[in-house]
């Protein structure tokens, strides 16, 4: 099992590169790199449409951090769970979600994936196994735990992932849902990968301005849930830890927590314009950690992408998002029969 | 019919699930090995494992919370909160996923959760764990909130609730633990939304629920002994509401009192009275009377208790006032 210093494993590294010599591998991560500059190129529109009235309420956009979805999802099977909160864009599209679909939820339309009720915040694609974007910072960590109990109790070998930011570490509801996950998974019944997003922000709030301890991955311990810490922005490095430990957590049935180190280059959201609580310089030197770059620039070093294909890949991101954004113009609001729609159930016939 | 205490009419609904779905688990702080507060779960942990009845830490935003995230997956999970005033460490959860995520999601999940436990005061526990909290839940589209006042509707309300699609705040009462009636053999579920006329009559409407239902049917038969025929409504649900039972009622007696346990200010009477006034303001002979507790946290001393809660004197003394009959007490 990983090391229990809490820092990128040399060794795994090393592995990765091994492994990375077969062709399936090289295949899915020049597929994967693509995916993310699709992700890349879908946020930076929808900041454009933000700014031109399309997408209204709330906007939190997940460029820089990537490579932290797409590495865990890239090793989730296909009847995998899992949870997020409302930075909720990139890990719809990863899971398959039509970038209609999800654009045109954002533009409030009936044809979005949540049928225009949810918005940015609420992403769902329960066919797909994604049980939904929350707005309550921690809050879906205990629904995370419930539904790994019971994907157990079914005595099934599926595993639930929760995505969570380094916010949600400071939230009772969170640490709650870790001492019942730790609790649980001691019989085997918690099969939950917690991913921790560490962009370094809860809104404008560092995490040393808000987290006693910064180690985040050292605070799973007190749960008996093991953590550990990676960097977030490289690619191979998360695929490689995802593997590994959806694995264990899939053959356990027991809990382990992934704090990935990442940065957010956006603002918290649309309307956190000048962001006094970090500097120009600080974003500049983050944006050289790039995920897109730095995966770029490995698949380059390996011989499996030129400028040419790169060429081709920013157009067809291009075109895909266009495409989204012209479907989502096009597609008609919900009509005024779904504003009571879906509120209630069928009653029982009792 | 069989007898049964409210306790085990509850108990027996929750065996019957159990032994038919094996979806059906518990969740609750001492339900298991304790064998719960109020004895609800007796013996189910031997009778179920721990796998289905779960001793969970006292942790009420993350035990509901997990219970949401069963539902989601296909599980039908029975929260116990040892009293509702618990629930409120839990508020979010209610109120922020499980009512609304089958909204927000556009329709993609169900979320059949049954979250049940006592509710209300009188057994001198004062202001924390003596409150009564159906507005709070009532309030909230996308829970169904029931309160039964006997072991019939305990029975009958929990098994719809038991097969349900979403969330129910199933409100009990602790003082109503012991009480005995008779209990259908079978089915005996109990629509939502479907008031029963528990006692009818033809001068005066008495609406309650829960425990305040047999402090108004006691009324009734006080009022009866001076010619006063009262009929009583129990809404046994308070969303949804049945307003028509409620209409149909006043448009027989032209008069009604409403009565709760909870503080008067923006409860459940306010909105039972609205409900009579949308619909047959018009037959009204007389203002709709709330009856209910004092406005105040709730004390500890037994004498400031009693004064605290509702009682049949109280009704009665509405009932006269309704009927324009002050003679016999001042008010």
């Amino acid at each position: 099992m990983p090391n229990r210093t809490g820092r990128p494993d040399d060794s795994a590294t090393s592995a990765l590169a091994t492994d990375r010599r077969s062709p399936e591998h090289v295949a899915s991560a020049v597929a994967w790199y693509r995916q993310m500059v699709i992700a890349r190129r879908f946020e930076e529109e929808t900041e454009r449409a933000f700014r031109r009235g399309k997408i209204g309420g709330y906007l939190h956009v997940y460029s820089g951090q990537e490579a932290v979805a797409a590495g865990f999802l890239a090793e989730l099977r296909e009847t995998d769970v899992f949870f997020t909160a409302y930075r909720d864009h990139a890990h719809a599209l990863f899971r398959g979600a039509s970038p209609g679909a999800v654009m045109a939820e954002l533009f409030g339309k009936v044809t979005g994936l949540a049928r225009g009720k949810g918005g940015s915040m609420h992403l769902f694609d329960v066919a797909r196994g994604f049980y939904g974007g929350y707005g309550i910072v921690g809050a879906h960590v205990p629904l995370a735990v419930g539904a790994a109990y019971a994907l157990r109790y079914r005595q099934e070998d599926r595993v639930c992932v929760c995505f969570l930011g380094d916010g949600a570490m400071n939230s009772g509801a969170l640490h709650e849902a870790l001492n019942m996950a730790g609790l649980w998974g001691k019989e085997g019944l918690c099969p939950l990968v917690l991913v921790v997003e560490n962009n370094e922000y809860a809104m404008g709030t560092s995490v040393a301005r808000a987290s006693a301890v910064t180690d985040l991955a050292a605070r799973f311990a007190q749960y008996a849930i093991p953590g550990e810490r990676i960097d977030g922005m490289d690619f191979f490095v998360v695929r490689e830890t995802a593997a590994r430990v959806i694995a264990h957590v899939r053959a356990t049935g027991r809990p382990y927590a992934v704090e990935a180190l990442t940065y957010r280059f956006a603002g918290h959201g649309a309307a956190d314009l000048f962001q006094p609580y970090r500097t120009r310089e600080e974003i500049e030197a983050q944006r050289r950690r790039d995920p897109i770059l730095l995966l770029e620039r490995r698949l380059r070093e390996a011989g499996v992408l030129d400028d040419a294909a790169v060429a081709r890949i920013q157009e067809e991101a291009e075109q895909i998002v266009a495409e989204a954004v012209r479907f989502a113009e096009e597609s008609p609001p919900p009509g005024p029969e779904e504003l009571q729609a879906h509120v209630y159930g069928a009653l029982p016939d009792a | 019919m069989p007898e049964l205490t409210y306790r085990d009419a509850i108990r027996a609904a929750l065996i019957e699930a159990m032994e038919r779905d094996p979806t059906v688990l518990l969740l609750g702080e001492d339900i298991g090995l304790y064998q719960g507060t109020f004895r609800v779960t007796a013996d189910l942990l031997a009778r179920f494992g721990p796998r289905r009845v779960i001793d969970t830490p006292i942790s009420e935003e993350g035990f509901v919370g997990a219970a949401i995230g069963m539902a989601l997956l296909g599980l039908r999970p029975v929260v116990e909160v040892m009293t509702w005033n618990f629930s409120l460490l839990a508020f979010d959860q209610i109120v922020n996923n499980a009512a609304k995520v089958r909204y927000f999601s556009g329709g993609q999940v169900d979320v059949p959760l049954v979250i049940r436990g006592p509710n209300g005061a009188g057994v001198q526990l004062s202001a924390q764990h003596s409150q009564s909290v159906e507005v709070f839940y009532a309030h909230v589209p996308g829970l169904r909130v029931v309160a039964p006042a006997t072991p019939a509707d305990a029975w009958g309300l929990l098994r719809t609730a038991l097969r349900g699609r979403d969330p129910v705040i199933f409100l009990e009462n602790a003082a109503l633990y012991g009480t005995k009636g008779p209990v259908p053999e079978g089915d005996g579920a109990l629509p939502f939304g479907r008031a029963e006329v528990a006692r009818p009559g033809r001068d005066v409407t008495i609406v309650a629920y829960s425990r305040m239902l047999l402090v108004a049917l006691e009324a009734a038969r006080q009022l009866a002994d001076e010619g006063i025929d009262a009929e009583v409504i129990n809404l046994r649900s308070l969303r949804p509401l049945d307003g028509e039972t409620l209409v149909r009622s006043v448009a027989k007696t032209h008069r009604a009192v409403v009565v709760q346990e909870q503080w008067k200010p923006f409860g459940a009477a306010a909105e039972i009275a609205a409900t009579i006034y949308e619909g047959a303001f018009d037959l009204l002979d007389a203002p709709v009377e709330r009856v209910t507790g004092a406005d105040v946290p709730m004390p500890y001393a037994r004498e400031l208790e009693l004064l605290a809660i509702p009682h049949e004197a109280d009704i009665v003394a509405a009932a006269r006032r309704v009927l324009y009959r002050g003679g016999r007490e001042a008010s």
